[in-house]
């Protein structure tokens, strides 16, 4: 039996309309595949938190992940594979003013782009970056990630995965990250809270979420379809406060910390670029032509600005909670 | 295409002693450039470090990447990001940029990337010159292609196609790269700037219709599409996959023809208004030299000597590398008697010659392992053969 899809009405009706370019729909994702939640939660980000989408701008690696670039209706940049960080890195220090934000794979951004990830948190580039971890190269069928629990089944494991993973917040708090947070592809009102903080957030903040790849990952390892994933996260991810990112390792379907683990202030690199220039050269340093009065003052404005973004998401939340609608312990 | 003067704040004006990487940085400065990103490497870490020193107060920016691959990749969100951007590079850095040269390439981002040419394979002799890039430059990056490519042979012309190959670039929308070597890297010479009011600069051709109706691309083999940058609320879309013209993936084999057909022709057709050379006394030559970079400076050497043993001989030095003078080439195939191509490679430039030539005239490859110039009495020898 096939399954009629009406595009037209579809493209006209959607509330993500004005977020998706309609005109590239259909998407290339599977059923039951958890890229679309991060970027529904993401559209709803951007909503909710009322940026101008004119100055935000979204960069993808390769994979089934660095396809979001493609869907999205912002200023975007599809790159090659591993290299979206350092192409975000270059727009975001030519345009100082854009958003940028990263969307891509596990193996993209930490296994042929994992160098660039170091480095984009260490120097605290004022850029998001979203990973879509679903512990599988899933463009190419399948293969053993950087992030692949010991024991998982993957097409170049296939007799079970022995090598040591990542545990990415520990790998990005480590390296500087000033922003990390993790979630599973069914918290999605926890993974728009954190990418609205993030957008607010001054320097490199990196969301991971656990999503299934229901294609090749969940069927190699036999653990069902994209709805058997979302039991595993119901049962087995909880939210943890307070946890040391070295403790948030994942044991192939083990438990799942999830939440905001880092989240401090620290100079961006552009703030750092700048600090250094005007105390040598004084009023000699005009970047891109602005004099130190009209930087200082734009800083000024953008910190104003964050702060009362912040103070509105402080009283939603009050308002959700007394509402009692809000997240409980399990972020559901 | 709009031309205007220089950015008098990027402009050195005056008689310098320079080295060509300083010379090439501060060519980069003039023609407006403001987002260098690099990674050392000897012999071309000095263009890093003097843009380093020099763009905050040009009202730039430089960052040291982690890697090569890192920069290349910088270039392309800088360009986009609507700056002027260019990377420096040596062998083994120009070998990691392959893959994104092909995404520069596909996207039809202008950059500049210069080579300051070292001997190889490998790590080989990092600071010591060779010619050995120019093929890699043209093919290294999987896929057809076409790239533009320029060699000075003195600091001076460090600095002035510095600024060319910047006009280059944003006029076809291409990687425009600067072929220098550790030689004329490392040599100082006397590098006037001319005042900013009297260097030319090719400004970026901004779009400027309505916003829903801009089309990042144009598959005309001729004429390139106007650029936007990040945040002016185009919504603009790009990617390595073969796409339309409004960037969108478009994964079939007539759109490739399209898009390929387009990368090449449009600086093929465009061959006579971008190649440069340099000729003296080629008419009534029974031998002519062709020479590039570092290399033409001892062929001029070699031809006056040659030309006191009574040897009618002739000399033509390639400023412009890629796109081939192929036509010129031919024409002077049916009138001498062979033209001799030293180059400080195994014979890689030779190869075009020779297939420019087809079989009209003979054509004497003078090879050099690399690591130093050609001794000229070498290349001497090589003309008093061929004029037999
Ligand atoms: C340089 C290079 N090497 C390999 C590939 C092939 N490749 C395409 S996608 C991909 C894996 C992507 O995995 P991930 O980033 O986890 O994304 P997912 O598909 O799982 O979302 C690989 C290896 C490539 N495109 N480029
Ligand atoms: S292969 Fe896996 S990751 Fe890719 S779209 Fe399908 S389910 Fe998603
Ligand atoms: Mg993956």
């Amino acid at each position: 039996m096939s399954i009629e899809v009406n595009i037209e009405k579809f493209r006209a009706e959607s509330p993500m309309a004005d977020f998706l370019r309609m005109e590239r729909m259909p998407h290339i994702w599977c059923p039951g595949c958890g890229i679309g939640t991060v970027v529904n939660s993401f559209a709803e980000a951007v909503k909710k938190s009322g940026i101008d989408m004119d100055k935000l701008a979204v960069i993808s690696g390769i994979g089934c992940t660095g396809r979001v670039a493609g869907y999205v209706n912002f200023d975007s940049i599809h790159t090659t594979h591993g290299r979206a960080i350092p192409v975000a890195t270059g727009l975001k220090l030519a345009n100082p003013d854009l958003k940028v934000v990263v969307v891509s794979g596990d193996g993209d951004l930490t296994g042929i782009g994992g160098n660039h990830f170091i480095h984009a948190a260490r120097r605290n580039m004022d850029i998001m970056v979203i990973c879509v971890n679903n512990f599988t190269y899933g463009m190419t069928g399948g293969q053993v990630t950087p992030t692949t629990p010991q024991t998982a089944n993957a097409s170049t494991t296939p007799y079970g995965n022995y090598e040591y993973p990542f545990s990415l917040p520990f790998l990005a708090d480590a390296c500087g990250a000033t922003y990390v947070a993790r979630w599973t592809s069914l918290h999605a009102r926890n993974i728009t809270k954190s990418i609205r903080e993030a957008l607010n957030h001054k320097g490199f903040s990196f969301i991971e979420v656990i999503a299934p790849c229901t294609t090749l990952y969940q069927r190699r390892n036999r653990l069902g379809d994209g709805l058997d994933a979302l039991e595993y996260y119901k049962e087995d991810a909880g939210v943890e406060k307070d946890v040391d990112t070295r403790d948030v390792g994942i044991d192939f379907q083990g438990d799942i910390a999830m939440g905001r683990f880092v989240q401090r202030e620290k100079p961006t690199y552009y703030e750092a670029v700048n600090e250094r220039y005007a105390n040598v050269l004084g009023d000699d340093y005009q970047l891109y032509g602005m004099s130190k009065p009209e930087r200082e003052e734009k800083a000024k404005r953008e910190a104003e600005e964050r702060a009362k973004v912040q103070a509105l998401m402080e009283d939603e939340e009050a308002q959700m909670m007394a509402e009692d609608m809000g997240v409980d312990e399990e972020g559901l | 295409m709009r031309k205007t003067a220089a950015d008098p704040k990027g402009v050195l004006e005056g008689s310098h002693f320079l080295d060509g990487d300083h010379a090439i940085a501060e060519g980069a400065l003039a023609a407006g450039c403001r987002f260098f990103a690099g990674y050392p490497i000897t012999p071309s870490t000095e263009t890093a470090e003097r843009f380093a020193e020099r763009c905050p107060a040009a009202g730039g920016l430089f960052i040291q990447m982690e890697d090569e691959i890192a920069s290349i990749a910088a270039l392309i969100g800088g360009a986009w990001g609507g700056q002027k951007v260019m990377t420096v590079t040596s062998g083994p850095g120009l070998s990691l940029m392959m893959e994104n040269l092909g995404l520069a390439v596909m996207t039809e981002t202008p950059m500049v990337i210069a080579d300051v040419q070292r001997a190889g394979p490998s790590t080989g002799l990092p600071t010591m010159p060779a010619q050995q890039d120019m093929m890699q430059i043209r093919w290294g990056s999987h896929g057809d292609y076409r790239i533009i490519a320029l060699c000075p042979d003195s600091p001076q012309e460090c600095f002035d196609l510095t600024v060319e190959a910047f006009n280059l670039s944003e006029t076809y929308r291409v990687p425009v790269f600067i072929m220098a070597d550790e030689t004329v890297g490392h040599m100082h010479e006397k590098v006037v700037i001319p005042p900013a009011g009297d260097i030319e600069v090719v400004q970026r051709n901004w779009y400027e219709g309505p916003k829903k109706d801009y089309r990042p691309y144009q598959f005309t083999g001729k004429d390139v599409a106007p650029m936007v940058k990040a945040g002016d609320g185009y919504r603009f879309h790009i990617t390595g996959l073969t796409h339309d013209e409004r960037g969108y993936p478009h994964l079939t084999v007539d759109q490739n023809e399209k898009v390929v057909t387009h990368l090449i022709e449009k600086i093929d057709s465009n061959a006579d208004n971008i190649i440069r050379l340099d000729e003296s006394e080629v008419e009534g030559a029974d031998v002519v030299v062709v020479s590039y970079g570092i290399t033409s400076r001892i062929v001029s050497r070699a031809v006056q000597l040659a030309r006191e043993a009574g040897i009618k001989t002739g000399s033509m030095r390639l400023i412009t590398i890629w796109p081939f003078a192929e036509k010129r080439i031919e024409e002077l195939a049916g009138k001498v008697k062979a033209i001799v191509v030293p180059e400080i490679n195994y014979g890689q430039m030779v190869r075009e010659v020779e297939r420019s030539v087809a079989g009209k005239c003979r054509v004497v490859s003078v090879p050099h392992c690399g690591g130093a110039v050609h001794d000229p009495d070498v290349i001497l020898d090589a003309i008093m053969e061929a004029s037999k």
